[in-house]
């Protein structure tokens, strides 16, 4: 008996030339379930006395929206933004709690010699949070270019006033890229170690060791759920803002 | 040295001085939170939100070290 564990999620099967794997097998039901469930909560909205699950999805709109709010600074830009941010909070929530649901482990597929389960953490596949990434790095660029202009945009990155500031444009777009590698690698880490952590420890010293680290993994489950939606936030607000020369060369103008 | 050894030191070098840095960080980060809040308890829920986003940026480095060491070992 040996510990199975691989960096890239396992093809269950294929469907022509396209391999399905286990964990975007694992995102299409969560989708589907999400789906599912916001079209029902939707359909059961009442004005006057709302149910229990309304009462829940209205406080933690409500408190999510006021938060970004306070994060943004504007209501009618965290408008905008709010729709992205919290679905990708809600997606990653619940992919990430999904793994606490007791049982799943054990459904496996046997493909000739080995042993495939077929469940497995969503955001432990570095594809699939690679995929949010370029969207919110996508969508920060195309907002910084927005707000401003295509010049000022490719003026923060070439600057020949000085060699500093020389110097300092081309370390900015070090960080643009940076930006792709540390909001990936984050969650992706966080929730394959936790897999890995829990697989160890179930191996060394089954049923109770575990434990502990499970609870470690529920928090980090939330906590980076949290994380990679405020981030988006603060990235799209850093790009959105208009510095204080720019707005005294643009009144000048 | 065989290659097995060698890798396995590596993922053990890399995680283990990896988190060094992240771990003093974060613990910065979590006293200054919690003297903050012991100060003023009614801002703890302002605090607290920020307090873990910040977490979550300085454990980024850690987290690198940690992807490193687990593409070398399962990689």
């Amino acid at each position: 008996m040996g510990l199975n564990i691989s960096l890239s999620p396992e093809v269950l099967f294929q469907i022509g030339n396209f391999p399905i794997t286990n964990s975007f097998l694992g995102g299409l039901v969560l989708s589907l379930v999400i789906v599912l469930g916001v079209w029902w909560l939707n359909r059961n909205l009442k004005k006057d006395v709302p149910g229990k699950f309304q009462n829940v999805a209205e406080i933690l709109i409500s408190g999510a929206f006021d938060f970004v709010v306070s994060i943004i600074g504007s209501e009618k830009k965290a408008r905008r933004i709010f729709p992205l941010a919290f679905t990708m909070f809600i997606f990653i929530l619940i992919s990430n709690l999904a793994t606490y649901i007791p049982g799943q482990a054990a459904v496996t597929l046997h493909r000739g010699e080995e042993t495939v389960s077929v469940f497995r953490a969503v955001m432990a596949d570095y594809g699939m949070v690679f995929v949010m990434t370029m969207v919110t790095v996508i969508l920060v660029q195309i907002i910084a270019i927005a707000v401003h202009g295509p010049f000022g945009y490719l003026g923060k990155f070439f600057n020949f006033k000085s060699p500093l500031s020389f110097f300092l444009g081309l370390m900015d777009i070090v960080g643009e890229l940076a930006k792709i590698v540390s909001l990936s690698f984050r969650l992706f880490g966080n929730i394959f170690a936790g897999e890995v952590l829990g697989a160890v420890m179930l191996f060394l010293a089954p049923f109770f060791m575990p434990l502990p680290f499970l609870f470690l993994g529920l928090l980090s489950a939330v906590v980076q759920a949290f994380v990679f939606a405020v981030l988006t936030v603060v990235f799209v607000k850093l790009a959105a803002e208009i510095e204080e020369e720019e707005t005294l060369e643009q009144a000048s103008i | 040295m065989e290659l097995e050894a060698a890798k396995m030191i590596g993922a053990g070098i890399a995680i283990g001085l990896g988190a060094i840095g992240p771990g003093i960080g974060e613990g910065i980060a979590a006293s200054k939170a919690l003297e903050a809040i012991g100060r003023n308890p009614e801002a703890a829920g302002k605090i607290t939100p920020l307090m873990f986003v910040s977490m979550a940026i300085a454990e980024s480095t850690a987290i690198y070290a940690l992807v490193i060491s687990l593409i070398i070992l399962f990689g």
